[in-house]
């Protein structure tokens, strides 16, 4: 361990909470040096504040609004140094039993001194959450996409996006504005929208909601084929012969 | 030393005291509320129900059987509506009577009526005919006796929600997440603010001093209230802004008697659910007047559709359905609904005073 002092990050949506744990902080600063360089009250505004001032360790509270903590962490791991997660909750029975199951360290509030100051020195043997393992803790399907641009971390809020294909080995979002590039695969991402997004072809899955209608084109060949009208792009998609029923389970045009 | 021998004994006398609350019939038998009209309409219902198969089982054929039923209703039909009339103006000496007494003297009532019903509608005979009048007796008995026994049956069947709870206020009611919540809060203000913790955790005391009490009996709507703003000024303290809270209590009648614990669980969903996953400041109102002997109480919270968690609302909201059924039958009600993200809850129940 070197001796620079860690830099922490807390991230909390209520106020009594951070400034608790600006205070045990403190008081574990006597046992290692240390120092607070950020505070953040949700997701969002932690995966800002990390990209500007990195940090060595995150604590992270689970139930916060417009991103909880357990999604942030699946963020942060695409940050180049990404920090040591240790999350905070109060009571979540569920979360905690999970915990437990893949080891990831977690704190229960109200926090005792000694359990952080134990916490903080186990970061540098204990091994990071896998993606995963979080992806388990958080069933839910995630509130926003991460991709790298321009050696950033840029979110996209999923419920912008207006459809997703697959491009070698990229998936390529569209939303109304722009594309953006993400290496992720689309059956898991189906997998897990599965609720907001249809398949439409073996490489795209299209938003329910952004899909305006269907339209038969015909092809050079003679034959016709449907694609799929969106509001808000001009593009066309072509729906795959084996996926023609969603023409009639969606159909409006 | 000490302590670890005593601490064993006080959780098990906990764990005692709390096993034989379940057990013990926490309610004495007791008359129907002869004022209520859920009772008026289950005793209007079912004697003519009674009469209908009487009317079925005596008619010879189909043919007959609008004309028995036209004989036995103009029989039942008087008795029946002055039971109701004498039952609802003495319900209250009637209530004060033993159980037993209290049997006695409505059978008693009914005996007479039907006595009075055979006389007055079978003046054709000079004599007394004893075989009919029996007849007319047995009837009446009989149909009283089962009703009362449905009545006594029908407040066992519900009375156990109502000592459960009290547990389940316990376990269920104050969710872990806001008591952890809090002591952390209150620990977070104790090196800066003393002050300010010593008043949270005064609020903290009475709101589970109330929670751990007997909540069966109603108690006046006033002190309901000051426990909500009690809780409501402990969830201030963790959330700040973002907790707005808009009381309308301008025409509240604070001596009216609510179920204990009537609205402080819906305003815990309401933080939970409501204001708790919004980043900006939400309302929570909570609007409470009388109107035509009717207490109303309705309470407006932001409504997040994509909030996970309705496990909990649910729960909450049917185990005050279940005491508002006990207490008022089929006058108290709630009702909610979702319009314009706007999350509403609304209790209606009759309007009373301690006399």
């Amino acid at each position: 361990m070197s001796n620079l002092p860690l830099k922490i990050v807390i991230v909390d949506d209520e106020i009594p909470a951070r400034n608790r744990l600006r205070d045990l902080l403190q008081d574990c600063a006597e046992q290692i040096p240390l120092e607070v360089v950020g505070e953040a009250s949700n997701g969002l505004e932690a995966l800002a504040l990390l990209q500007s001032c990195p940090a060595d360790v995150a604590l992270l509270d689970i139930r916060m609004p417009e991103m909880d903590g357990l999604e942030l962490a699946q963020h942060l791991h695409k940050l180049s140094a990404p920090p040591a997660i240790i999350f905070t909750t109060a009571y979540d029975a569920h979360a905690i039993q999970a915990f437990e199951v893949h080891a990831v360290d977690y704190l229960l509030k109200p926090i005792r001194q000694t359990r952080l100051l134990e916490a903080l020195t186990r970061i540098d043997t204990a091994p990071p959450p896998q993606e995963a393992a979080l992806r388990q803790l958080r069933p839910r399907p995630r509130t926003h996409l991460s991709v790298h641009e321009r050696g950033r971390i840029c979110l996209i809020p999923a419920s912008d996006v207006v459809y997703l294909r697959a491009e070698l080995k990229y998936v390529t979002i569209r939303t109304r504005e722009k594309e953006h590039l993400l290496e992720e695969s689309l059956t898991r991402l189906e997998e897990e929208f599965g609720e907001r997004f249809v398949r439409i072809h073996r490489s795209c899955l299209v938003a329910k909601d952004c899909i305006a209608g269907f339209e038969k084109t015909p092809e050079e060949n003679g034959e016709t084929h449907w694609v799929v009208l969106l509001t808000g792009v001009e593009e066309k998609l072509p729906v795959s012969r084996r996926q023609l029923h969603i023409v009639r389970e969606l159909g409006r045009g | 030393m000490k302590v670890c021998a005593t601490l064993p004994g006080t959780s098990t006398s906990i764990l005692v005291s709390q096993v034989t609350s379940i057990n013990q019939n926490a309610y004495p038998d007791a008359l129907p509320n002869f004022c209520n009209l859920g009772t008026m309409l289950r005793i209007l219902v079912s004697v003519n129900a009674m009469g209908f198969a009487a009317a079925l089982l005596k008619a010879p054929t189909g043919h007959g059987f609008m004309q028995e039923f036209m004989e036995i209703a103009a029989v039942i039909q008087p008795v029946l509506l002055i039971s109701l009339l004498l039952l609802y103006a003495l319900h209250r000496p009637l209530a004060r009577l033993p159980y037993a007494t209290g049997i006695a003297a409505v059978l008693l009532l009914e005996l007479i009526l039907t006595t009075a019903a055979y006389w007055f509608g079978g003046t054709k005979a000079d004599n007394i005919d004893m075989g009919a009048i029996s007849r007319y007796w047995i009837f009446g008995l009989g149909v009283s006796g089962v009703l009362l026994g449905y009545f006594n049956l029908r407040s066992r069947a519900l009375s156990p929600a109502l000592s459960e709870a009290r547990l389940q206020a316990l376990q269920a009611r104050i969710r872990p997440h806001f008591l952890f919540n809090s002591i952390n809060a209150v620990l977070s203000l104790i090196r800066a603010n003393p002050k300010r913790a010593e008043q949270a955790l005064e609020d903290m005391a009475d709101l589970f001093r109330v929670l751990m009490a007997d909540n069966r009996q109603l108690s006046p709507l006033q002190r309901e209230v000051e426990l909500c703003r009690q809780y409501l000024q402990l969830e201030q303290l963790r959330l700040g802004e973002r907790l707005k809270v808009e009381w309308h209590t301008d025409n509240m009648p604070p001596d009216a008697l609510v179920p204990p614990l009537v609205l402080q669980p819906l305003l815990e969903n309401a933080v939970y659910h409501g204001i708790e996953p919004l980043a900006a400041p939400g309302i929570i109102s909570i609007n409470i007047f009388k109107r035509h002997d009717e207490v109303h109480m309705v309470l407006r919270n932001p409504y997040q559709p994509d909030g996970d968690h309705h496990g909990g609302n649910k729960m909450a909201l049917n185990n005050i359905r279940e005491r508002l059924a006990l207490h008022f039958d089929a006058e108290g009600r709630l009702e909610s609904k979702i319009s314009d993200d706007i999350y509403q809850v609304h209790i209606t129940i009759p309007f009373i005073v301690t006399t």
